[in-house]
């Protein structure tokens, strides 16, 4: 059951992902929580994975979810469900792509997709910030206001994880100063990260 | 099937894994490779025709890289040339990706590897807000579309609505205000 699972899933995926690469994060990030296949944190990493292995972010990120879930026939499952939809669009209406991706009707369809993509991603974004930087979830901090008093307020390290901003602060400043491979960056983060261990004293 | 066509859907196949395998970073950093291979090093495909092919791997859905290999595999040598390309495109992610899997479960606990993940974790968000904000640049261009961003960021954030439901929506959205605009272009 799990492998129809993990294909019906990943065809949908595969279906309604405009955009490629990132776009996808969130739609895989959402059918995971569904099945509740990883917890987010093991999802973060399979991301950090995929940009460091070469291929397609997609195929990475299917392959690895579904190996993690099912073994190899999960991931050839995922694998063959996340490429079968452009496959099928391509095999059997790529005649209709080919006159018609100037059509206006086409343009304006963009025009309402692409705001939802751009606001998938950065809701993406905002969710791994969250999930690798803050310590307490937002809704702990809400909930529980008589828990915070005017010192841990001052306290920020109590709240955000310090290394994680202050490596996200050197990849900004890196990449500000000169345009690098994203793969370097991801490299010279884990350097960093590993590093970072060493340097907590409080 | 002659030797010829044998040959020729073994050369895409091969040219496709090799473009899986060197490229990191997904299907935008496989365009110039795949470019290079098609076009210049081997004239299979005319450049304006390829430019036509990379813009609709783009419009349709799924990832680019499997979309633009299944396009060229196509343009060159019909339905197996397609499944060639992208075989060809998915089988070195799958093969490293199985790899890696199958041993990173008994290292992810290890000390060492949690410090690095901090640091990727980090350059992850980093690009994940990168790639929003250039995608923003690109959709953003009237009341209309930041409303829409908006009101999208904040069903993810706030509720569970599924994200295909927002993009079906989004999709309705832009075809009724093609018919409201008398089918005419923007």
């Amino acid at each position: 059951m799990t492998y129809i699972k993990l294909f019906i899933s990943f065809f949908k995926i595969g279906l309604f992902s405009f955009g490629g690469g990132y776009a996808m994060i969130p739609l895989i990030s959402a059918e995971i929580a569904a099945h509740s296949w990883m917890n987010e944190l093991e999802f973060i990493q399979i991301i950090g994975i995929a940009e460091m292995t070469p291929g397609p972010i997609a195929v990475n990120a299917a392959t690895f979810v579904g190996f993690k879930t099912a073994g190899i026939l999960g991931s050839i499952c995922a694998t063959v469900g996340v490429a079968l939809p452009s496959l099928l669009i391509i095999l059997f209406i790529s005649r209709f792509f080919f006159k018609n991706s100037k059509h206006p009707l086409m343009k304006k369809t963009f025009y309402g997709i692409r705001p939802v993509i751009a606001g998938l991603i950065l809701s993406a974004g905002l969710v791994v910030a969250s999930r690798t930087m803050l310590l307490k979830s937002i809704n702990e901090i809400v909930s529980a206001p008589s828990l915070i008093n005017i010192s841990s307020m001052i306290n920020i390290s109590s709240f955000v994880d310090i290394p994680s901003i202050i490596i996200l602060l050197i990849i900004i400043g890196i990449n500000r100063w000169k345009k690098i491979h994203p793969l370097f960056l991801i490299v010279i983060a884990g350097i960093l990260g590993y590093l970072s261990q060493f340097l907590i004293i409080a | 099937m002659n030797k010829k066509m044998l040959r020729q859907y073994l050369d895409l196949f091969l040219v496709f894994f090799r473009i899986g395998a060197f490229t990191f970073g997904g299907g935008y950093a496989m365009i110039p490779l795949i470019e290079k291979e098609i076009v210049t090093n081997r004239g299979w495909i005319a450049n304006e025709d390829i430019l036509d092919l990379f813009a609709i791997g783009q419009s349709i859905p799924g990832a680019i890289a499997i979309n633009t290999s299944s396009l060229v595999g196509y343009k060159i040598a019909g339905k197996r040339g397609a499944l060639c390309a992208t075989f060809g495109v998915v089988l070195p992610s799958f093969l490293i990706i199985t790899i890696i899997a199958s041993f990173f479960q008994t290292i992810a606990d290890d000390k060492n590897v949690k410090a690095v993940f901090v640091g990727i974790n980090a350059a992850v968000v980093f690009l994940i807000i990168k790639a929003a904000m250039k995608m923003m640049k690109a959709a953003l261009i009237d009341k209309v579309t930041i409303s829409v961003f908006a009101i999208t960021v904040l069903t993810i954030l706030l509720t569970n609505i599924s994200p295909i439901i927002l993009i079906i929506c989004g999709g309705i959205l832009g075809m009724i205000s093609y018919r409201k605009s008398g089918g005419n272009s923007l």
